[in-house]
């Protein structure tokens, strides 16, 4: 039976390239696909595109051509990412520059653009599509004018449409996590777009392999205290089927582990309904799933039920949300709880005195319930060696922001004894609220391009 | 052992456990909303946290963090439960003031639950 070996690069927008690197280097692996864009990542890329127009993609790619093209010239490894976040053309610029600047030429890049919605909206409007939050309700106005992006997510055809003109490289904006992965699987399987069980068994690879290191022994529940060289973790490899059905394993010598626990827990991560987990290639029944031991760090997936893709994309938007500002501060034992709530108390009250314009003020103690809140129990504070207080504002502008970090210092002198300040600016931070909404595929899909360019 | 542990593991004796013990756990963020991912070991486990873990015991557990209501969906093939907490992140990742703006504690923190559990269902048999 016809196989593709499909492996993960990347998990997220500043993820580690060692993992990649041991993929390409030692295996047979055919496709390294990365996924590069969490929700929040294309509030990052907007900003760094309004300052220079020929930004917008994940600024790493550079790194992940410079280390992995001379594996796509000599071993014929194909990269799939959607690194191009905001501006796929531009991150095209970059790695066709990469290519050269490494001597390597006769590879080809693919790119897909027609996610981008940003200046389509008052089209989608009169086209009748409605644009209120689909998890709110609340109408566009009461956020229209601090939009900062606006990206329908893609499903795998224009990936597999790139492959299918030859790209050796193929970059897309907001194409799904999962499609990354489906798509060569689709490409080199010769699955059709309505044989629902096969492309339900795709996706749910992708699910399993988008998030990296989460499938191999990161972030695992269990006795995670027995997983070795972490430090070296290798990242999934798939060994894919014509039939759907494929294996998880890793790269051989490298760190972490595959399980039917650490399958298992990444199966259902960040999914709603596991009925019916909605991607824009098809609806997945994770429940169908089987999962089994297929000897040392190798678990055999099989069984997903598929249903037909829906009549509409998702769109995801990204505005401006006011700003967080933030400061913090330490308080040794003895009674450093009652030092860092006694802390709080006067930062607010100078805070309420001085008029700082906040819309939340919120205090954690960092070592007490900064991390499970009321489901943390008291402690008796005579067992607690240290707290630190960590107070942050939500306000409209930065300046206003800005004020809180400086009310912390003069604690050192004028507050609960026994403090230690950490020596840093607590530069405000931007808020970025998501809104997202439903279009008629059809709308999106007729302005999707793909195009393919050889470095010569 | 000693002869009292060893009577309470036998049928019918209820003891009171920590899920830490019992499970495993991993949490995410989508929008505002937290997921939580509990997995059973074995079928016997799972066909009784259904009866016991109910969303309303979650959303006890994690009080006002948690102010819209739990969901909770059943994946027996691989033994788990899902649960699905509404307005849990304080705003959402990227508009929260959360320390763990991502949810990625609220796994953990439901392993704390304490619940009342057969002693013949534990792991680990009787050679403590």
């Amino acid at each position: 039976m016809k196989q593709v070996k499909i492996g993960a690069g990347q998990g997220f927008y500043g993820d580690i390239i060692e993992p990649a690197l041991d993929l390409a280097e030692n295996t047979d692996v055919q496709y390294l696909a990365f996924d590069t864009l969490a929700e929040l990542t294309l509030a990052i890329l907007q900003k760094d595109r309004q300052k220079d127009p020929s930004l917008g993609y994940t600024k790493d790619i550079t790194r992940t051509a410079r280390t992995l093209l001379p594996y796509v010239h000599e071993k014929g490894i194909k990269l799939i990412t959607n690194a191009g976040g905001l501006n796929p053309e531009g991150a095209r610029r970059e790695v066709m520059r990469v290519a050269k600047e490494l001597g390597i030429t006769g590879i080809k890049v693919g790119v897909a653009t027609g996610d981008d919605l940003f200046h389509r909206l008052d089209e989608l409007e009169r086209a009748g599509v409605d644009l209120s939050d689909t998890d709110t309700g609340r109408p566009l106005e009461e956020v229209r004018d601090r939009l900062l992006f606006a990206s329908a997510y893609l499903g795998a055809r224009p990936i597999v449409e790139a492959l299918e003109q030859g790209a050796d490289v193929v970059i897309t904006g907001r194409t799904t996590d999962t499609a990354q992965f489906l798509a060569p699987a689709v490409f080199e399987l010769g699955w059709r777009w309505d044989d629902w069980d096969k492309l339900a068994q795709g996706l749910v690879l992708g699910h399993l392999m988008e998030c990296s290191g989460q499938v191999t022994g990161g972030n695992f529940s269990g006795d995670w205290w027995n997983i070795e060289d972490l430090d070296r973790i290798g990242y999934p490899l798939a060994e894919v089927s014509e039939d759907g059905s494929f294996v998880i394993t890793k790269a051989p010598g490298t760190g972490g582990r595959v399980s039917v626990d650490t399958v298992r827990e990444q199966l259902l991560y960040e999914i709603h309904d596991p009925r019916r987990y909605i991607t824009p290639d098809a609806i997945v029944d994770l429940t169908t799933v089987r999962l089994e031991d297929d000897g040392p760090d190798r678990v055999k997936v099989s069984g997903a039920k598929g249903s037909p893709a829906p009549p509409t994309l998702k769109a995801i938007m990204g505005y401006s949300n006011g700003f967080m500002g933030m400061g913090m501060v330490g308080f040794s034992w003895p009674n450093a709880l009652s030092k860092a709530k006694r802390a709080a108390d006067i930062v607010r009250k100078q805070a309420d005195r001085m008029g700082i314009q906040y819309e939340e003020f919120s205090a954690d103690f960092l070592g007490v319930n900064a991390l499970h809140g009321p489901a943390a129990p008291i402690l008796d504070e005579d067992f607690i060696n240290e707290v630190f207080l960590r107070v942050t504002i939500r306000t409209k502008d930065r300046a206003e922001a800005e004020k809180i970090g400086r009310l912390l210092p003069p604690l050192v002198l004028n507050g609960p004894p026994g403090v230690a300040m950490m020596p840093f600016a607590a530069r405000p931070r931007e808020l970025i609220g998501l809104w997202s909404f439903l279009v008629p595929r059809e709308l999106i899909e007729s302005q999707v391009r793909v195009s393919v360019e050889e470095v010569r | 052992m000693s002869a009292s542990a060893g009577a309470a593991r036998e049928k019918g004796t209820m003891v009171r456990v920590q899920l830490r013990d019992i499970v495993l756990a991993r949490s995410g963020d989508k929008g505002n909303n937290c997921d939580i991912s509990v997995f059973a070991p074995d079928e016997r486990v799972y066909e009784y946290l259904v009866k016991v873990l109910t969303p309303d015991v979650v959303k006890a557990h994690f009080g006002h963090w948690v102010q819209g209501p739990v969901e909770r969906f059943e994946v027996p093939n691989v033994l788990a439960l899902k649960f699905v907490c509404h307005e849990a992140l304080g705003g959402g990742a990227s508009s929260s003031l959360r320390l763990d703006n991502l949810g990625k504690c609220f796994g953990p923190g439901l392993l704390r639950l304490e619940i009342d559990f057969p002693a013949d269902l534990l792991p680990g048999g009787d050679d403590e």
